[in-house]
Order: structure tokens, then sequence, then C-alpha cells
């Protein structure tokens, strides 16, 4: 669309700009603050530099629960990127039950995250929930209160139940979006179903794909409530998220001026690899 | 290749069909031979698409039986038809190249490379879209983009017939012209079985050898162009062909034959005898246009009638004439000039069409 | 045909997964303690309502439900209201540093809350909005505007211009062409940003949990409560939880026919 240019605009723009700046701006600016400062209590503060950032950059707890962060993400973009795609393939197309399965996916997405964890945690222990029973019935010696593998698995199951219906329902509406007469010429062309879905489906679907898979990634990347419930960042730091690690660090060692440090580089992270994904995705495509 | 055949077919839209207006398709036969080239006329919403997604199998019919070379299809996907088809409106995958927009039906059935590139290319050549084989499919225009839709049905030489849904709608005209006739080479190189679908006659009779007009869910006639032309099975076929269509008056029966506003038309014998043997009160006489003759005397048969008007169009000029309550159409020469004298209107029997329920009654056993 | 089959097998087998943890909350939910921590059982055998009713008659309890309702619709028509006017600037018009603007705003989206919480506390507090309401609301503002402006712009673009040419012709100032005429144009678009913007305010707890204490505590913290001296009471922690599913099944119904026009964000 071609728009006109009018800086009056400005004013529409004013509220948005006003109210997140007020919950964005001030709040940043004192995580800046803190990162450059020592502080002892609220009427001394030392000016050091980049210390903190030195300081929290070396640090290996640090590097651990980053690395065990991004193989979180990793893990969960490679099964719920495909796993809702392939449920959003399988969801009947029209009719009542189209919208009572779309109902029941979506569920999961509108629980309290607190909630999906207290879910899992009963769901997964061996004495009063289903999952934990019905594994330690068959045999398997599950528990994700001590066993840190377990307790890994448990959160990324967790957080498949929890997120991949919003891949398949952004999936979904992609999908709806593509008129049958794609689907007609390519029967004409004798197109066998995996044709169809790679050569039409597949293409149709990357817009929505490119949010579904940002959305995850940053808010995987940014997850704290529900492994938080579930068990706690244990056994061990085997489920401790980047979150968690800063909060333990802000709140229970008020060690302020690293965590503050800390809370800009992870910033950072989260913009550099939305910024990397979009843009590697948007020009995968334009290459040729 | 194959023979087409439609037996007892009927298509309906809605679960439950009440009447006869539920139905988009009306029980029909119909035989479309190997290798022909025709053309399915009719004005929109008449059936004409419903009646190609049939063929194809994108819709599986409400009644009766789609044949293959005499096999029952019915129950055969779309996909093992094997058959071409191009849409009104173009559909190109737009994520892929010009190239493998065209090699993709190939590419389907594992033609191997060497070949795709071959047929691709020559296919290419005849739509003229060799410049663009590199292109992305999504940034054609649209009669770019048509072109590479109808390559898609052509780069298939094996298939049972190519069926075509108003190809040339989003074409310029200069290029449709040239369009259709790259068509018609194709038709005569490969020999395979084309269906034409247009609601343009003169589409239709410069593609095709057969043209079947369809109304109202059935094919009423199916003919060369010329018999359409002479011999209209069905008034709406009298009336939807030739410009301006031809004259239908209502008419009812008389000792001699019929008449209107105390017009006498008399009929010959056979068909006299024919029409007193139906029952139906709805008579309507028909002539073209180009039929009728223009006499300054009362000859025998001639009716007199009045010039409402007279509009030149450069090759002949079309009269209205008044003629009791009716208004008819003429088509005469460059060089008539009426003359303000009084004028009849002759009918010549041999094209005066005698039209009983809407169909043509015809004098059994006589040949015209 | 043997395909539809084995999609429809597929699809149940995974609304099956999805189903069956929240069966089992439910179903626990109607169990009293004593049958929970013994032998498990697949339906309760004394079916009770006690743990629903402990939650109805302590105003601490459904006060909390009360709170988050009252964040969350506060939430969403702020959102509402600030990101439509945006979202049309953006849609319509070029002005200075749009895009900066415009991209900066999605960067919030990115921002891990857990960044935020000390500075937010302290901002709240100084402007004496701490335990409000309102507090929660804003502060979940952050994250929900952001994504409104972005779904309605998705869709305002898709609303040829000439509609709002046409509109002035006709004589209609831009508030009545606004409400009026535009408004109705992107129905599915408003209904999907309210879905978002209520299912992010309602499912988040950190921000709610860090901004209130007594007065506007979200139900989702008070369920920590049942963590008592003698242990965890598992009957009301299920009954709590099977409550706070309703509102957003309650949501989803609403909105099940704009989903999949709205979920594409208009930009398919």
């Amino acid at each position: 669309m071609n728009k006109t240019q009018n800086n009056k605009a400005w004013l529409l723009v004013l509220p948005v700009f006003l109210l997140v700046a007020f919950s964005a701006i001030i709040p940043l600016m004192t995580v800046v603050n803190y990162s450059v400062q020592d502080i002892f209590d609220q009427n001394s503060a030392y000016f050091v530099g980049a210390e903190w950032y030195r300081e929290v950059l070396l640090d290996p707890r640090l590097h651990d629960s980053l690395l065990r962060q991004f193989g979180f993400s990793g893990a969960v973009l490679l099964i719920e990127i495909p796993l809702g795609i392939l449920v959003a393939l399988m969801m009947p197309t029209r009719g009542v039950m189209a919208s009572l399965s779309l109902i029941l996916l979506a569920i999961p997405l509108l629980i309290p995250w607190n909630v999906v964890g207290t879910i899992w945690q009963i769901f997964g222990r061996a004495d009063i929930g289903l999952f934990g029973w019905a594994l330690n019935n068959l045999g398997v010696d599950y528990n994700y209160a001590a066993n840190p593998t377990d307790a890994w698995f448990t959160v990324l199951l967790m957080d498949v139940w929890h997120w991949t219906s919003l891949v398949a329902l952004l999936c979904y509406s992609g999908l709806r979006a593509i008129p049958e007469a794609f689907y007609q010429a390519a029967r004409i062309d004798r197109a066998s179903k995996w044709a169809i879905f790679r050569f039409i489906q597949l293409p149709r679907l990357k817009s929505v794909l490119i949010i579904g898979v940002l959305l995850r990634f940053m808010d995987s990347f940014m997850i704290y409530t529900e492994p938080f419930v579930l068990t706690g960042g244990g056994p061990g730091n085997s489920t401790t998220f980047l979150s968690q690690t800063l909060t333990q660090m802000a709140i229970g060692q008020f060690d302020l001026g690293p965590a503050a440090a800390f809370s800009l580089v992870y910033f950072l992270i989260v913009l550099l690899v939305s910024w990397l994904f979009f843009t590697t995705i948007t020009h995968l495509d334009n290459r040729k | 290749m194959a023979e087409i055949q439609l037996r007892s077919l009927a298509h309906s839209y809605s679960k439950e069909p009440k009447g006869r207006e539920d139905y988009a398709i009306r029980r029909m036969n119909h035989i479309w031979e190997q290798g022909g080239a025709y053309a399915l006329l009719g004005p929109s919403g008449c059936g004409k698409s419903t009646l190609l997604n049939i063929i194809s199998g994108l819709l599986s019919p409400s009644e009766g039986e789609v044949l293959f070379d005499g096999v029952k299809v019915n129950d055969i996907d779309t996909r093992d038809r094997n058959i071409a088809q191009v849409f009104q409106f173009p559909v190109v995958y737009d994520s892929m190249s010009v190239f493998d927009n065209l090699a993709f039906p190939l590419r389907n059935q594992n033609v191997s490379e060497i070949k795709v590139r071959k047929k691709v290319n020559e296919v290419a050549e005849i739509l003229e879209l060799e410049d663009l084989l590199k292109r992305k499919a999504r940034n054609l225009t649209a009669d770019e983009k048509q072109k590479v839709s109808m390559g898609r049905g052509l780069v298939r030489d094996d298939v049972s017939a190519i069926l075509f849904d108003e190809p040339l709608t989003v074409i310029d005209p200069h290029l449709k012209w040239k369009l259709r006739r790259k068509l018609k080479q194709i038709h005569e190189q490969f020999n395979i079985t084309m269906v034409y679908v247009t609601h343009d006659q003169l589409e239709a009779s410069t593609f095709a050898d057969k043209i079947a007009v369809m109304y109202e869910g059935q094919v009423v006639q199916f003919g060369t162009p010329r018999e359409l032309f002479e011999k209209p099975a069905h008034t709406f076929v009298g009336y939807f062909i030739g410009s301006p269509g031809m004259n239908l008056i209502d008419v009812q029966r008389s000792e001699r034959g019929v008449c209107f506003d105390g017009f006498e038309l008399p009929l010959n014998e056979d068909l006299a005898k024919q029409l007193s043997s139906l029952e139906s009160d709805n008579i309507k006489v028909g002539i073209r246009p180009e039929f009728i003759c223009m006499q300054e005397q009362p000859v025998e048969g001639a009716l007199p009638c009045d010039i409402n008007h007279i509009e030149d169009l450069g090759t002949h000029k079309v009269l209205t004439l008044q003629l009791g309550n009716q208004v008819l159409k003429a088509i005469v020469g460059e060089d008539y000039e009426p003359d303000g004298l009084p004028l009849y209107a002759c009918f010549p029997e041999q094209w005066l069409k005698l039209y009983v329920d809407e169909y043509l009654v015809e004098v059994q056993g006589s040949e015209q | 045909m043997p395909m539809t089959k084995t999609k429809t097998l597929g699809i149940t087998l995974y609304i099956l997964f999805v189903l069956t943890p929240i069966y089992w909350l439910l179903n626990m939910s109607f169990k009293t303690n004593e049958e929970i921590t013994g032998d498990l059982s697949f339906w309760p055998k004394e079916f009770t309502f006690d743990n629903y009713m402990v939650i109805f008659t302590d105003p601490s309890w459904y006060m909390g439900y009360f709170n988050s309702m009252t964040y969350v619709a506060l939430n969403v028509v702020i959102t509402l209201m600030v990101a439509l006017p945006a979202a049309y600037a953006f849609s319509r018009y070029k002005f200075l540093g749009d895009k900066q603007m415009f991209f900066w705003l999605l960067t919030n989206r990115m921002a891990p809350p857990a960044v935020f919480l000390l500075p937010f506390f302290q901002l709240y507090s100084s402007v004496g909005l701490f335990d409000t309401h309102i507090a929660v609301a804003l502060a979940h503002c952050l994250f929900n505007v952001p994504l409104a402006v972005w779904i309605l712009e998705g869709f305002m673009s898709g609303v040829p211009k000439e509609i709002d040419e046409t509109a002035y012709i006709d004589g209609y100032s831009f508030p009545r062409f606004f409400v009026r005429i535009f408004l109705p144009m992107i129905r599915s678009g408003i209904g999907v940003s309210a879905f978002f913007a209520f299912m992010f305010s309602w499912v988040e707890l950190l921000l709610a949990r860090t901004l209130t204490s007594v007065e506007a505590k979200p139900i989702a913290a008070i369920m920590t409560r049942t963590i008592g001296a003698t242990g965890v009471d598992w009957g009301v922690l299920a009954a709590a939880g099977v409550l706070t599913i309703l509102p957003g099944l309650l949501v989803i119904w609403f909105v099940r026919n704009h989903v999949a026009k709205g979920f594409a964000l208009g930009r398919v």
C-alpha cells in the first residue's frame, strides 16, 4: 500500500509510545544504571564501569545455564514446529469437528503458566499422577524430582504439551488461507501428497511459521514459571534456565549489579537470535 | 487419449435436491470422441464448469456415469484419470520458478530430467515463455501466469484429454487470437481430445470442430458451427448463436399452419401433421435475421411491415421491423436503401423453423 | 479413504495427549485428599464438591479470581484503546521514525520479564501504584500492546485505502468513519487481538505476583497457599487449577470462528 507522508500520525501513536515507554524505558534505564554500579544499600552505590559485565561474561554458572537454555530452546523448536505442522495437517477442515478440535487444542494456551507447572507436577508423580504411575508400572524407573534427565525431559514434554497447539493453530489458519484452486490444480498435475505438502502447503505456511518460530524461540528462551513450579530448577541445576538463574541472582542473593548486567546481555541475545531467525528465513526464499 | 462418455449424468450441489432448479447438471448423455477439438458453449451459470470438473474428477456427480474408453471412472481419483485442465483464473505455484512450474506435472510422474527439459523447452517455445523460465512465478503478470497454467496442461502429451475452462479470460485480445491458433496447432500435432469451455461463440467456432451448446444444465445441441447456425435444435441455440440472434415468434395453431397477430404462416403437410400430433400450446417459429428477405411488392406469402430503425454496421445493415405486434430483426446488404414505400417481409420456407416446447420440430426422415 | 482415517486417528491421539493431564486435574478436584494420596483411581470413588466449596466460601480465594479478571479485563481494554489508533497510523501513513518505532515496539515483546522484575517493582512503588489492578494491567501492556499493534496493522493493511477516501467524500468525520465503517471491517482482527491480550495477561504470573501483595493478588499466586505445614492440599489445588481453565475456555468459545482467519494475523 502506498502510504502518505503525514507527521500528524504521531498523535495516533503517542498513547502507545507513552504507555510502552513508561513500562519499558524507565525500567530499562534502571537496569542499565544498576549494571554499572556496586550497590550496598539504597544510599551507597559506586560506579564500577564494565566490571559486572566482565564478571558475568566469565561466570561459569551463567555459561552452563546459557548452554542449557540453548539446548532446551533448540529441542523445543525441533519438536514443536514439525509436530505443530503435522497436527495442523491432521485437523478436520470444516464442520463441528473443526471447531471442536480447535477449542480443545487451544486449552493449554489459556492455562496460567504456574497451573501448567502444577498440572505436570501432579501428572508426573509416581504416587498420585497418572503419567508417573503408568511409567513406573511399565517398569520405567522414572522420577522427575530425583533424576536430572527425567526432570529435563519432563520439562520438555510439558512445553511440547503447552505450546505445540500455538504452532498448530497458526499453521491451521495458514492452511485454511490456501485457495481450493491450488489443490485442484495439484490433483490435475498428479501431485503426490508429499509434493502437495512440499511445493504448495509449506511455501504458503512461511509467514505463519516465521511468527511461530519467533514466538516459540522467544518464549522458550524466557521460560521461568513452568519449570520453577515443576522442579524448582532441580534436581541439581538440570532445569535451571536463564530466567531462573537471573532471579536467583537479583532477588535471592541481591547481587543487583551482576544481575542487571546479565539481564542486558540476556535481552541482547534474544534480540540478536530473533533477528537472525527473521532475516535468514525471509532471505532464504528471496535468494533466487 | 480417450473417448469420454457421459451416461445419464446429473449433478446437484445440494444434498437433497428438491426440484429441477436444484440441479446444476440435468440428466444428460453425451460423447466426446477421441481426438476431437470441442467447444462447450453457454452463458455463465449454465453448468459448463461443473461439467468439466465432473469429467476431470474434481467433482463427483450425484447421478450417472463418466466413462473413459468405455471404462467407468466415477471412483477413480483425478490424479489417476490422467487429465489436464486449465482453469479460468491462473493457478501458478508461486514459490517455484516458471521452469519448475512447467516441469511439475512431469516430475510428479517421475519422467527423466532429460525428457523434462526437452518437453518444458518445447512448451515454453510454443507459449513464448522461453525468456521467463528462470523467473519466480509469483512475479509474473496475469497473462504470463495464465500461459504458465496452460503450459502445465500441455507438457503432458500422454493425457486422456485437455480441458480448458475459459482459459483466455484474463488474456490480452491480440494474444488471445494467437493462443487460440497455438491450441489448434497443438491439437493437430498431438491429436489429443480437447474440450474448451467458453461463453464466446466466436472463440468456440474458431477453436472447435464441433460445439456443444449448454443451457440450464443440459447440452441442447451438439454440432458443427454451421449446423448451429442453420438448424438450431433449441430456441436457446437460435437466440444465443448469431448476432443478432434468431427471431422467435409465439404462434397459435391455425387451419393451414400457425398464426400470430392475424397473420397466417402456412406449414407444409409433413410439418403440419407433425404438429398436430403434439399437444403443447407452447409453439414458436424462428427465423434468422439473415434469412428474412425484404420485398417491395406483396408477393405470395410476404407480410406487410414497417421499419422502426436501421443500424449501419459497415459490412451490413440491421433492420428493426414492426410486424403486427412483433419486433423482428433483419439483416440486409450494405447498399440496401428503403424508399419509404410499403414493405413486405418474406420468410423462405426452408429457413422457417418450428419449435414446440422450445425444441425444434423436424419432419422425420427429411434431410435439409 | 484410508488417508482420512489415519488423519482422524492422529488428531484424536494428539487431542487425547492434550486432554489427559487436564482430565487428571479435573478427576483429582472431585476427590478427597485421602483418596488422592491413597490408591490411584481413574475417577472419583467418593465424588465431592468440598474442594470447590473451600474456594467459593473463602474470600481470600475467590477474590483472587476477581483480581485476576479485573486486571485482565483492564488490560484488554487499554490494549485495544491505544493499539487501534496506532495501528491505523502505521498502516496508513509514513511519518518520522515510523519503522524504528514499530521495531522498538516489537523488541519489547522480546524482553525477558525476569529482567524487569525489580525495576518494575521500584517504579510502580514510587508512583504509588503497587498492589493495584491497574499496575498489573499497565505492566502487561508492555508485551500485549506491541503484539496488538502488529496484528491490527496487518488486518488494517488488508482494507483498501479507497474505503477511507470514499467515506471522507461521503462526508464522514474521521472518528465517525473509524467507529462506524472501519472497525466493523476488521472485526476478526480485533477479536484475535483481544484474544491474545487476554491470553498473555491471564497466563502471566511473574509480573503479576511481583506487583501485588494483598489487594490485587492474582489467583495463580494464591494457589501456592495450598502448600501448608501439613503438606499439600492437593484437592483444593486441583480445584483452583480447574477454575483457572474455565475463563480461557469461555474466551476461545467466543473467538472460535475468527481463529482460522485471525491467527494468520491477516498476513498470509
